[in-house]
């Protein structure tokens, strides 16, 4: 189970849970996954959010592997100039 | 309105062109002889990218109307290379990568123009304050400075 | 693919050739957004809200259409309803609609036959406005009593009770706060403030549009992304993007700013109602500075705990941010991950706030949010210092994150270069030089994550043996150089036989804007694929030619090779000698590279800055700067340098001059460049450099965006050098010689 930690704002749409575990191979699955086990997070979600997989900050790419001791942390979506 | 007619030299070439009082040479060069060269930044004499010489002295061409033209010469960044020859600073500003966006490059070389006709050895304080009224907003002016004073060097055969 | 990184020695990579558009930009035949003109084109003007807060009543352009040579009028009547979320916001700030929410807010635009009439016409415009009470400064904005802006905006992350004005809250962080600060010797809280600033290119927004009734178009326009322009155009008109071809220009500056629409609609609408007719659209440097792009302003809580030996045991933050009239353009959600990313720490906690006030929407700015965060987080962590006597670089590494960090924002750090930045900072000459009186010298780090991002790239192999390249990212700052050399250095050609064009939205797919220090990574990235691809083809058709199994050929300095034992013996085969013939071997020779490119390196700075402040006047003079920055790999180290030295003048700019001045009316003071200063070649140094290059593994070549950064640094170490020079600490921006002057006078009693 890859565990997703959730910034302060979104654990209140979570039931108030810091890190959710989810079963998931992607990027993507892990989201849908979030928003299926906590159907709350569906709009900070479409909103849009970066995603940290242990080291590598995934901006957008949901094929992107996850393993199954995967740290992840969601971000919001970054903006450059 | 009433147009006027004006008749100027623009690099050696005698034009003529029909332009309303209030119509700057800015404009007039841009819109009516099609010398694109000359940037608009500010339009109120504060960026130079609209730099041009004016019988010989360096103005700021969005501060000077077009009927004022009538008679003068008037140099441009479109007559600065000699034909297929580039002023050694144009070829300098390659060189050091004095440019990025290039947006202020055309008012910044007539401006080092006029300077280097006027004073061939600045120091590098004498060429900022020269270019004191030439905006550039990507390069933090460091390559655009050795630009200069680089060209002043060729210019002058010591380098 | 094996990393060429990996063997360390390149042929091009790392020279400093003249860049493909330099004779273009040197004699003015460069064409930016202004430059073009077309058959039978007209021209247009827009007419702003001279208001900051005010409900339009009526709009009357009977007068306006009544002059000969005036075609159309448009006001937000014209556009499609029904928008939400972004494109709604994107709709609303190219024509207001019910109410005008900043001074300088588009409500109608007219198109003329010329630019003059057009100007007249908009004069003639009638509006009628009823004038609300507005808010500009951000914590007043959320103040109780402040009168509200967008009644329910806020979005889920809002705490209960908060003003109408709070939209967006966020709260992150890890590790037990209150031991940390019980384990400190010294506990600091402070505020910070920095005004808005403005990316202040040179170039203002410029467009030539055309739209016709079936809904076709084409634009020409300055922009860093004109996909973006397509995507949001189409959104705001309600029309197909895939009928709106996009060609960008030469583009004078962006900075972020031009990542997005302000007014290009505007032509295409105007060009619709006046049966086709293609409309060019130029703004004025006041319309630049009053409706485009500022950014955020933001008040800032900072408070670190250290112990006496420079070890910091927590901190937290506090960060308010107001972003415009519209929601989510505040940098609040990338400030506050970058408020500690140069520090390793065993607890963090950030709170941030997004609020709305009457000012321009903004746009991103070089590294959004992350300079004012580091005005706070850097400025305070100097005051510690000081007052513990401890070297600031010696702190910095002692606490600098590095490979293996836990970062402040969640995430571990692959590979980072922060500590040599430190350490090449700390040994660099200008740290050592001795000061005199009245000087004082600062020092900050600074942090962007970079982006790589939606990215389409194809190359061609001419007739010849050259090749094309066409990219659909803009060329700011040299990275057709750059990508050039990137390409060629992997066919193995000379860097003048690659031309790298920046094509139009129908040559290639998506491409996201020239944002986020993309450009060289991203592209550069896709174009060493698409070679890859080119050059397996290659192979492929010389191993056809010569009979033998693919695999035996190898490509190697532009050629074509057996290898290995079952090879046999032929010459190499040129690039020429294969282009040469391959309309007879199989058709033409290309390869593509569609991604969203991933493996970004964040880049982290140091930046030194000695100055002098006059007792009499209290105005500052930078007397050298020294930027230090991990490039992963300088691929063109000239404009590398050119990145670093033009982020730390647009730092020293914010720190020292910038900044929006408003009026009691809440009108905007200073549109214009010579009251919104920005630096010019006299108010600084020569602007030292040193490349630090810790190859980011996620790159061909070790490339991390290099663009952003270096805006960072300059504002705290400003004000730490200010406070040494003149012994006094300023904790809001600009520093201004006015400002300093009265902090020293009141520092004397
Ligand atoms: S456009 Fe003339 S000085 Fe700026
Ligand atoms: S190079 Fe962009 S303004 Fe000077």
């Amino acid at each position: 189970m890859a565990r997703v930690h959730l910034w302060s704002s979104l654990r209140r749409l979570a039931g108030g849970a810091e890190v959710v575990e989810v079963e998931a191979a992607t990027v993507g699955q892990m989201l849908d996954a979030l928003v299926k086990a906590h159907p709350g997070l569906a709009p900070a979600i479409e909103a849009g959010v970066s995603v940290a997989v242990d080291d590598e900050i995934i901006a957008n790419a949901r094929h992107s592997p996850i393993h199954p001791e995967s740290e992840i942390y969601l971000l919001q979506r970054l903006k450059g100039g | 309105m009433t147009k006027h007619h004006v008749t100027t030299i623009v690099n050696g070439e005698t034009v003529e062109f029909l332009t309303e009082p209030r119509e700057t040479l800015l404009d007039c060069l841009r819109d009516h002889l099609g010398l694109t060269g000359s940037k608009e930044g500010c339009g109120t004499g504060d960026c130079g990218a609209c730099s041009v010489t004016l019988d010989g002295v360096l103005v700021s061409s969005c501060l000077v109307l077009g009927v004022e033209a009538e008679g003068k010469k008037i140099e441009t960044i479109e007559g600065m290379a000699a034909g297929a020859e580039l002023h050694p600073l144009q070829r300098k500003f390659i060189e050091h990568a004095a440019l990025q966006c290039g947006y202020c490059t055309p008012g910044i070389l007539i401006a080092a123009k006029a300077l280097l006709a006027d004073n061939p050895d600045p120091t590098e304080t004498e060429v900022r304050y020269w270019l004191a009224g030439n905006l550039c907003r990507c390069t933090g002016y460091d390559k655009i400075i050795r630009a200069v004073m680089d060209a002043a060097a060729e210019m002058r055969g010591v380098a | 693919m094996p990393k060429d990184n990996a063997t360390g020695e390149f042929r091009l990579i790392g020279t400093r050739p003249n860049r493909p558009d330099g004779l273009d930009k040197v004699t003015g035949r460069a064409r930016y957004g202004a430059d073009i003109v077309a058959p039978n084109m007209l021209h247009a003007a827009v007419v702003r809200s001279p208001h900051a807060h005010a409900r339009i009543k009526k709009i009357d352009a009977t007068k306006a259409l009544a002059l000969e040579g005036v075609k159309a009028v448009v006001t937000r009547a014209d556009l499609p309803k029904g928008l939400t979320g972004e494109d709604l916001n994107l709709q609303e700030n190219t024509l207001a609609g019910d109410v005008a929410l900043y001074d300088g807010h588009a409500v109608a635009a007219v198109a003329a036959s010329s630019a003059l009439l057009a100007q007249d016409a908009a004069r003639l415009i009638e509006v009628e406005y009823e004038v609300l009470p507005h808010v500009i400064d951000v914590d007043a904005a959320m103040a109780k009593g402040a009168p509200v802006i967008r009644e329910g905006a806020a979005d889920y992350s809002v705490p209960e009770g908060m003003h109408p004005n709070v939209v967006r809250h966020m709260e992150f962080g890890h590790g037990d706060l209150e031991a940390g600060f019980a384990a400190a010797d010294l506990v600091r809280e402070q505020s910070y403030k920095t005004e808005a600033t403005h990316q202040g290119y040179i170039e203002p927004h410029a467009c030539l549009g055309q739209l016709g009734e079936d809904g076709r178009g084409e634009m020409w326009v300055c922009t860093q992304g004109h996909w973006y322009i397509r995507r949001m155009s189409a959104a705001v008109l309600g029309i197909e993007a895939a009928n709106l071809r996009v060609t960008p220009s030469e583009i004078g500056g962006g900075f972020g700013g031009k990542t997005t629409i302000f007014m290009e609609p505007l032509a295409l609408a105007l060009s619709r109602k006046a049966g086709g007719r293609p409309v060019k659209l130029v703004m004025s440097r006041a319309e630049v500075l009053r409706a485009t792009g500022p950014t955020a302003s933001a008040s800032m809580d900072v408070k670190i705990g250290m112990t006496k030996d420079g070890k910091i045991t927590a901190a937290s933050v506090n960060f308010r941010m107001q972003g415009g009239a519209f929601v989510g353009m505040s940098p609040i959600g990338e400030a506050l991950p970058c408020a500690f990313a140069c520090y390793d720490l065993p607890a963090v906690h950030h709170v941030g706030y997004e609020v709305l006030a009457n000012r321009p929407k903004a746009a991103a700015y070089r590294a959004p949010g992350s300079p004012m965060a580091a005005f706070a987080v850097e400025s305070l962590v100097d005051e510690m210092c000081r007052e513990l006597k401890l070297d600031p670089i010696d702190v910095r590494l002692k606490n600098g994150a590095k490979e293996g960090t836990k970062s402040s924002y969640g995430p571990v750090y692959n590979r980072i270069g922060l500590v040599e930045t430190l350490e090449a900072a700390k040994a660099h000459p200008n740290y050592a030089i001795k000061l005199g009186p009245n000087q004082g010298r600062g020092v900050a780090s600074g942090f962007w994550f970079n982006h790589g991002g939606e990215t389409s790239v194809s190359l061609a192999i001419g007739e010849d043996g050259t090749v094309q390249v066409s990219i659909g990212t803009p060329d700011i700052g040299g990275s057709r150089a750059s990508i050039g050399l990137m390409a060629a250095e992997k066919l193995g050609i000379a860097y003048e036989d690659v031309r790298v064009n920046v094509v139009e939205t129908g040559a290639l797919g998506v491409n996201e804007p020239t944002h986020g220090s993309r450009a060289t990574f991203a592209s550069g990235k896709a174009a060493v694929e698409a070679a890859e691809q080119a050059i397996r083809e290659m192979c492929r058709r010389a191993a056809k030619e010569w009979d033998i199994p693919e695999e035996a050929v190898e490509w190697k300095d532009g050629a074509a090779m057996p290898a290995g034992p079952n090879a046999g013996k032929f010459p190499p085969m040129s690039i020429a000698e294969i282009a040469s013939k391959m309309g007879s071997t199989g058709g033409p020779i290309s390869g593509h590279h569609e991604v969203t490119a991933e493996g970004v390196g964040a880049s982290f700075g140091t930046h030194v800055v000695d100055v002098e402040v006059d007792p009499e006047t209290g105005r500052t003079t930078v007397l050298r700067y020294l930027v230090v920055q991990d490039a992963g790999r300088a691929i063109h180290p000239a404009y590398v340098e050119g990145q670093y030295q033009g982020g730390a003048a647009q730092g020293i700019g914010w720190a020292l001059n910038e900044e929006y001045v408003y009026g009691e009316d809440g009108r905007l003071q200073n549109p214009m460049f010579l009251d919104y200063r920005i630096p010019v070649a006299s108010d600084l140094p020569m602007i030292d450099t040193v490349i630090i290059e810790v190859p980011n593994p996620g790159h061909p070549y070790g490339v991390r965006g290099v663009g952003e950064t270096g805006i960072s640094p300059p504002l705290p170490a400003l004000a730490a050098a200010v406070a040494e020079a003149a012994g006094v600490r300023l904790r809001s921006l600009p520093m201004t010689p006015a400002k300093v002057l009265a902090a020293m006078r009141a520092r004397k009693g």
